[in-house]
């Protein structure tokens, strides 16, 4: 493990957001207080890997693996999304 | 076409409150506790809600919380999934009904605050030590967890407040704070001249959000609702009629927002009868005037007509008598002076604070 893998955040979902999948939609959300997100098809997969304990570079390290994408790329993208949620309160860095 | 499924309910549990605010949301004429819908009505309810697709249910009132059946609700529509909100004024949140509802499941409180300062708070609600107990609430809400909202209807005489109460939400550690001015319906509309703010007022209390959005980004939400009376455009009244929100009265008329029974004309589904289901999609209250086959010039041809919607339609009724036109906050429509108008008029005055049917815990 790299001092740069231990320096990266551990990313949750911010107080009080839940996110689930929604049967009659067919679709994931992010809920809040009062409000609510429909996060697209890549922030899925992202939100999907917020456990509290899997951090930013490991969720990235994930995606790299699974869809045999370039890792830096997928890092850059990961950290892009989550900065936006975190700024709009529906996820914790 | 199928209308999309409604995102939220909006439980108005009972019309009971222990406040008497002049500009309470409630109807003028406000429903007794012997027809509110009991505890069963209320799951079945919850049931058809999660059934629809809605997804957050926001319990209201009056005060939900002297609705004793309160957790035993949140806890159902926790059970079944759905993001339980309670709106309350707090002053009845005591440490046994805070940890009911926290093991019931509650996912978010927002508590409403009148003003930054106890005087102020305490004389628009009409209720000697309210401030006091919404302090209280505040840390019990902290201490258990749970997000908080604070909320602060504002008007022109705590207006100059807003950055007072901004420090004080960012004090209790709020996650997100609602300054929103007076909406001018029901008991806000008969105490109108007194409320409205200056445009003055107004400018300067847009300039204190902005600056403590700024300020408190990423660190606390702030939501702004402006008062129709200064605008250019019309408010999207409830994202669109019938496109959001199922809102229940305490006695189970379904409608697609609190005011509207005071349009004329309509007839109001109970829930006691009819599905949620059959509400949403085949109520000619709740298809008459969503999407825009209703609408007249200016809203038929205007590029806004998918942003605003026409604006609000129990606007356009209580300051034109006319359901159907365009709602006078929108410059573009030509009855737009009425709005002008009733500024001109506006001055401190005396209130009429809503009657109060006193508080009971049934």
């Amino acid at each position: 493990m790299t001092a740069d893998t231990l320096a990266s955040p551990i990313p949750t979902l911010g107080r009080g957001h839940k996110f689930r999948f929604d049967q009659v939609r067919g679709a994931w959300v992010i809920l809040g207080p009062e409000r609510m997100f429909v996060p697209d098809e890549h922030a899925v997969e992202v939100l999907k890997l917020i456990d509290g304990t899997r951090s930013v570079d490991a969720i990235a390290a994930d995606l790299a693996a699974r869809f045999a994408a370039p890792a830096e790329q997928i890092r850059a993208d990961v950290q892009t999304m989550l900065a936006d949620l975190a700024s709009r309160g529906a996820v914790k860095l | 076409m199928m209308a999309p499924p409604p995102l939220g309910l909006i439980a108005e549990l009972t019309h009971r409150c222990p406040l008497s605010c002049p500009y309470c949301s409630n109807p003028l004429e406000l429903e007794r506790a012997s027809t509110e819908l009991d505890t069963e009505t209320w799951r079945r309810v919850l049931d058809q809600a999660s059934a629809i697709g809605i997804l957050q249910i926001h319990f209201t009132g009056g005060e939900p919380l002297v609705r004793r059946d309160l957790p035993e609700l949140v806890r159902h529509a926790s059970a079944l999934g759905l993001y339980t909100n309670i709106i309350t004024s707090g002053v009845t949140l005591d440490d046994r009904a805070m940890a009911a509802l926290t093991s019931a499941g509650v996912d978010h409180i927002q508590l409403s605050f009148q003003d930054s300062d106890a005087a102020g708070n305490d004389m628009i609600g009409d209720s000697r030590g309210a401030f006091a107990k919404k302090q209280a609430a505040a840390a019990r809400i902290r201490q258990a967890g749970l997000p908080l909202t604070v909320n602060f209807v504002v008007h022109r005489e705590n207006v100059a407040r807003v950055p007072q109460m901004i420090d004080m939400a960012e004090a209790l550690h709020a996650e997100r704070t609602e300054i929103a001015h007076v909406q001018y319906y029901g008991w806000g509309l008969v105490n109108r001249a007194a409320l409205l703010p200056t445009r003055a007022q107004l400018e300067a209390a847009t300039e204190a959000v902005e600056a403590a959005r700024l300020r408190l980004a990423g660190r606390m939400v702030i939501d702004y609702v402006v008062p129709d009376y200064h605008a250019a455009r019309p408010k999207a009244c409830m994202g669109g009629w019938a496109q959001r929100f199922i809102n229940i009265s305490p006695s189970g008329r379904a409608m697609p927002c609190h005011a509207a029974e005071t349009l004329p004309g309509f007839v109001f589904p109970s829930v006691r009868e009819t599905t949620l289901s059959d509400i949403w999609h085949k109520a000619d209250a709740f298809l008459r005037f969503r999407g825009t086959a209703w609408m007249r010039e200016p809203c038929r041809s205007c590029d806004r007509r998918e942003i605003d919607w026409g604006g609000c339609r129990c606007q356009a009724f209580a300051l034109l008598g006319d359901l159907t036109a365009t709602d006078p906050a929108c410059e573009l429509s030509p009855d737009h002076g009425v709005m002008q108008a009733a500024v001109r008029e506006s001055g401190p005055g005396a209130y009429v604070f809503r009657r109060i049917e006193k508080a009971r815990v049934t």
